[in-house]
């Protein structure tokens, strides 16, 4: 049986209170009732509703040898306290972990304030933050276990819309899903579920990203038999298009970008309408990718 | 070890380039003297040792005052406040844990250190140790919406180890009213004193309630 990325998160997290006392928990009111199991320790906190003291009090135990555990919806993790985490962690070189609820339109009937597609664009800015964006509960839980120590702060992007096949992933590594030689295309997270539906005829390349920073360049290089290249985000789009010029380099290469457009989107409805809106469905990708290739 | 507060002061005037910043650095100096040479207990030759308080200097600004007594009390030699500010240097115009052995937690932007000082506070108090956390922030400072949230907080938590400073030297454009009588409301226990009076600072930073968070608020004439 399958779960979603949030209960997958909650196991994860009081699998590993249980055996490193080094972690500790650090709650805004979000999910609080899902980790009512470890909030009576010494090491769990719901501090409420104050996201730029969370992420402070969050370096002030990382100060101190802790390995913080931070979570809460997009907006409130990520935009609220950025200078916190820029400054507190990516700043004083601490360790921390950050977990977020409710991706790009996610919360579709709640409208904008409440939607995080700019995350991993503005995360990307900060020197020594890591990026991981997992596809599935058991990739978010090996993504989790692999880099949740190593001493820098980390990002995982969870979604409610999840992969439905499972893939052997890797922090910091590109997965190679299928090769070919018309395109390379990199599909980021949860968009692996558009993109195999989209390509399956076609000669790819397809490339599995779940840690967007930092970025595998060298599996792609090794991996890309073509210079047209073709990034797939569920985040505004393009994000990635530095590290992949970066990764290629002195190899002219024509890129195409699809994800989610800088706009206002001002519909409610449901992510899969959303999706429809802004042509993010195995459909629409498949004309993109046929149109930019010339097919 | 007791240190002359002419030495400390003597030091200062080794570092030049940071002017606009006088008032502040000057408005911290009798505050953190009295606390590093009467109140915390720390080891400058073990500066990271579990033994040791903690002290977060939360606004940042014009750190000279305790850049000087850092180097008078060991922690590094006094001849780096000569490139306080400088390319050569690792003294900057706002402290850097990562380059100045004495200094808990980077600082400068405003706002920041007292969160981390009750992460500090938190994490010690989890580790049932009796260490003291002290943390100094200003008054204009106290226009920032997350020193609110921590005063907030720290009261609801009841961190008895945790001791916050406020130098209230009038720089605040907002009117900030009675400040102790603010903190008692989020219930700290908050007395008011003379920020120049080394015997008030003394006894207000002995006193640790053992039920609440303290707060000093140390008035310094502009």
């Amino acid at each position: 049986m399958t779960i979603s990325m949030r209960d997958q998160m909650v196991q994860t997290v009081e699998d590993l209170f249980a055996h490193d006392e080094r972690v500790a928990l650090l709650l805004a009111d979000i999910s609080a009732a899902l980790f009512k199991n470890l909030l009576h320790t010494p090491r769990a906190f719901n501090l409420g509703i104050l996201e730029q003291t969370l992420i402070g009090v969050a370096a002030g135990m990382a100060l101190e040898g802790y390995i913080p555990i931070v979570h809460s919806i997009v907006p409130f993790l990520v935009e609220r306290p950025f200078e916190q985490l820029k400054d507190d962690f990516c700043y004083q070189r601490l360790g921390g972990n950050f977990i977020s609820t409710g991706a790009s339109y996610d919360y579709s009937t709640e409208g904008m304030t409440h939607h995080g597609s700019g995350d991993v664009q503005v995360l990307r800015s900060l020197p020594g933050m890591q990026i991981t964006v997992p596809g599935t509960a058991s990739e978010f839980d090996h993504l989790f276990r692999e880099a949740y120590a190593n001493g820098s702060p980390t990002y995982y992007r969870m979604s409610f819309s999840t992969n439905p096949i499972e893939h052997p992933v890797r922090f910091g590594k590109l997965t190679v899903v299928q090769q070919g030689r018309a395109a390379t295309i990199i599909a980021v997270g949860p968009a692996l579920a558009r993109v195999l539906p989209a390509t399956a005829d076609m000669d790819v390349t397809i490339l599995y990203c779940t840690t967007a920073a930092p970025f595998d360049a060298e599996t792609l290089r090794a991996a890309s038999q073509s210079n047209n290249i073709i990034l797939v985000e569920p985040y505004y789009e393009g994000v990635l298009v530095p590290d992949i010029i970066a990764a290629m380099k002195h190899t002219p290469v024509r890129i195409e970008t699809i994800g989610v457009p800088h706009q206002v989107l001002s519909h409610y409805g449901t992510p899969e309408q959303h999706d429809q809106s802004i042509s993010f469905t195995p459909q629409a990708i498949r004309r993109r990718i046929e149109r930019f290739l010339q097919l | 070890m007791e240190t002359d507060l002419t030495y400390v002061k003597n030091l200062m005037a080794l570092a030049t380039g940071d002017e606009k910043h006088d008032t502040s650095a000057h408005s911290t100096l009798d505050v953190l003297w009295v606390l590093y040479d009467r109140i915390l207990h720390y080891d400058p030759a073990h500066p990271y040792s579990e033994k040791r308080d903690r002290f977060v200097l939360s606004k940042g600004h014009g750190p000279l005052a305790f850049y000087a007594i850092l180097a008078a009390k060991g922690f590094f030699p006094s001849s780096a406040l000569k490139n306080f500010e400088t390319w050569e240097g690792f003294l900057g115009g706002h402290p850097d844990r990562n380059q100045v052995p004495g200094v808990e937690a980077s600082t400068g932007s405003l706002g920041h250190g007292l969160p981390m000082a009750i992460g500090i506070a938190l994490a010690l108090r989890a580790r049932k140790s009796d260490r003291r956390v002290f943390v100094l922030i200003g008054d204009g400072e106290c226009n920032e919406g997350s020193i609110w949230e921590s005063i907030l907080l720290a009261g609801n938590l009841a961190l008895s180890n945790l001791t916050c400073i406020v130098i209230n030297n009038h720089s605040s454009t907002l009117s900030l009213g009675n400040l102790a009588e603010k903190f008692t409301t989020f219930a700290w226990s908050a007395t008011t004193i003379n920020g120049r009076s080394h015997t008030q600072i003394e006894q207000a930073l002995s006193q640790r309630d053992p039920q609440h968070p303290t707060a000093v608020i140390a008035e310094i004439a502009r």
